[in-house]
């Protein structure tokens, strides 16, 4: 369960991203975070993995106050979160494989559990067969399936996605929505920030919706 | 737990490893510049210890004379025999009885028509000793041992040629740790600037790293890892260099020894200097990377 109580988080420049935000999701719910650019959509995706700190309030991920961590502990939070970057953030240094290991890397995974568990990964977003391929060369659709077995590979119970549609044509949207139900239907809490009204038609889920940092009633 | 530790180690060894191999240039000129640098203090120290060694082989090694009172006996003498045998700090010592040392005096110095007035032998028995080394601490301990000893008249040592030595030696030592020192300092700033660079460059994959859960200690690893190595590899430049010009320096020696007729040859550093040498330059190389590590990675920030 992630609670945050009269959240405020406001830029050293003066900015108020977010105010006086109370919200609480479930676990193993789905919900979708939405409003215009600029709303805080952002900022309260990375406030639940700690990349940014809130200014007041407080953020609890089952029952740990996660605003009061110690830098020391934010690694092995962030390790329980899977998160879909907006900008994707692969490493072109390395081929799919190695950017899909990274995590498992960090948590301190053998070689052999990891490599299946990579394997696994990239078969669920249908990328096995370009394991030895680099980054650069994948399509924009293919490098966000990359993203999401990253941020899947070492089964996160909290999968927290920024704009996962972005630049993706209709097709490839679906494509990705689905592989984002088909983890929130094995249990994981699934988060998605956007801004992409088609991604919302039909859909049951819960929408949280932001308007200049607060949320619209 | 144990195998999954050392397979990270090992994973980030040959992660390391590669990335050393994939810059061959920029990386050989750093591990060549540590070398020389190393090499410098480490081939003076060489040096030196060879002259130490040197030093004791000389046949102007210290002599200490001891003259017998003039009325002592066969026992007196006996008693000095028996105890410099026994002193560990005597390499070796040579009786000199006082006619053989008035019959020296005639025949070297011209003194016969003197020697001839005499009505009695003036000289004392004397002992010519050798001591073990010519450390001043030694010489030192050995005289002050040999001036309380009764049948002694008089203990007599000629100390400045050995003092000179020592602190020849001394001086030579000091300068070999006043460079050591410098450029050591000098290849933890090169370390430095290496990790610095290679923060810069590697900056985005440390920013996702850190995103999805890295420790710091992880993120320091390869970074550590390339210090110690690069290290490593300075050390062994260092360690070649040395024994190459030892080599080079050996054939002249021979060369100005043979007209000599001397058998001098310069020791390569021992296998303990060695290990030391390679294990400092490693050090060195992880400190140089610890500190930038330190002093870079906080100012990474998230986005």
């Amino acid at each position: 369960m992630i609670q945050f109580n009269h959240v405020s988080k406001r830029f050293p420049d003066g900015y108020m991203a977010l105010s006086n935000i109370d919200l609480t999701i479930e676990t193993g719910e789905m919900a979708f975070v939405t409003g215009h650019s600029g709303a805080g959509k952002s900022t309260l995706l990375k406030l639940i993995a700690a990349i940014e700190r809130p200014t007041s309030g407080s953020i609890t991920i089952n029952g740990q106050n996660i605003a009061q961590l110690k830098p020391a502990a934010l690694p092995l939070l962030r390790r329980k979160i899977g998160f879909v970057f907006q900008d994707h953030k692969l490493l072109f240094d390395r081929n799919v494989f190695e950017n899909v290991l990274l995590p498992l890397q960090i948590s301190g995974f053998d070689r052999n559990t990891a490599a299946s568990r990579v394997r696994a990964a990239l078969d669920k977003v249908d990328l096995l067969k370009k394991e030895k391929v680099m980054p650069v060369t994948l399509s924009g659709g293919e490098q966000q399936r990359l993203c999401i077995a990253r941020a899947v590979v070492h089964r996160p119970t909290i999968l927290i996605a920024d704009e996962p549609t972005g630049n993706l044509d209709t097709v490839y949207a679906k494509d990705i929505m689905a592989m984002f139900y088909s983890f929130h239907q094995v249990g994981v809490t699934v988060l998605i920030a956007t801004h992409d009204a088609s991604l919302l038609e039909d859909n049951h889920h819960r929408i949280i919706a932001l308007q200049h940092g607060k949320l619209a009633a | 737990m144990i195998k999954t530790w050392l397979g990270q180690h090992w994973f980030v060894f040959n992660l390391t490893l590669k990335r050393l191999v994939s810059e061959p240039v920029a990386n050989l000129l750093s591990i060549l510049v540590m070398g020389i640098a190393i090499s410098l203090p480490a081939g003076i120290y060489t040096l030196v210890e060879n002259l130490h060694t040197l030093s004791g082989y000389t046949q102007t090694a210290p002599q200490i004379s001891l003259f017998m009172k003039q009325d002592s006996t066969r026992q007196d003498m006996d008693n000095i025999r028996v105890r410099l045998e026994e002193n560990t700090r005597v390499a070796g010592y040579l009786y000199v009885p006082k006619d053989q040392a008035l019959y020296q005096l005639q025949l070297d110095n011209g003194f016969d028509k003197a020697v001839q007035n005499l009505a009695h032998n003036p000289l004392p028995d004397a002992f010519i000793v050798d001591a073990e080394n010519i450390s001043t601490d030694v010489i030192e301990q050995l005289l002050t041992e040999m001036k309380t000893w009764p049948e002694i008249e008089h203990v007599q040592f000629d100390s400045a040629w050995a003092e000179r030595l020592a602190a020849l030696l001394d001086f030579g030592r000091i300068f070999v740790f006043i460079l050591f020192t410098m450029l050591s300092i000098a290849i933890v700033a090169i370390m430095f600037n290496t990790i610095r660079l290679q923060i810069l460059t590697r900056q985005k994959e440390i920013e996702v790293s850190k995103l999805i859960g890295a420790s710091d200690s992880f993120i320091r690893r390869p970074f550590l890892y390339f210090g110690a190595i690069q290290g490593f590899a300075g050390g062994v430049t260092a360690w070649l260099i040395i024994v190459y010009v030892i080599q080079v320096l050996n054939d002249e020696i021979r060369t100005i020894a043979g007209l000599y007729a001397l058998d001098l040859q310069l020791q390569p550093p021992d296998h303990g200097d060695i290990i030391s040498l390679l294990f400092f330059a490693a050090w060195l190389g992880w400190l140089g990377a610890r500190v930038s590590v330190a002093s870079h990675l906080r100012h990474i920030e998230l986005r």
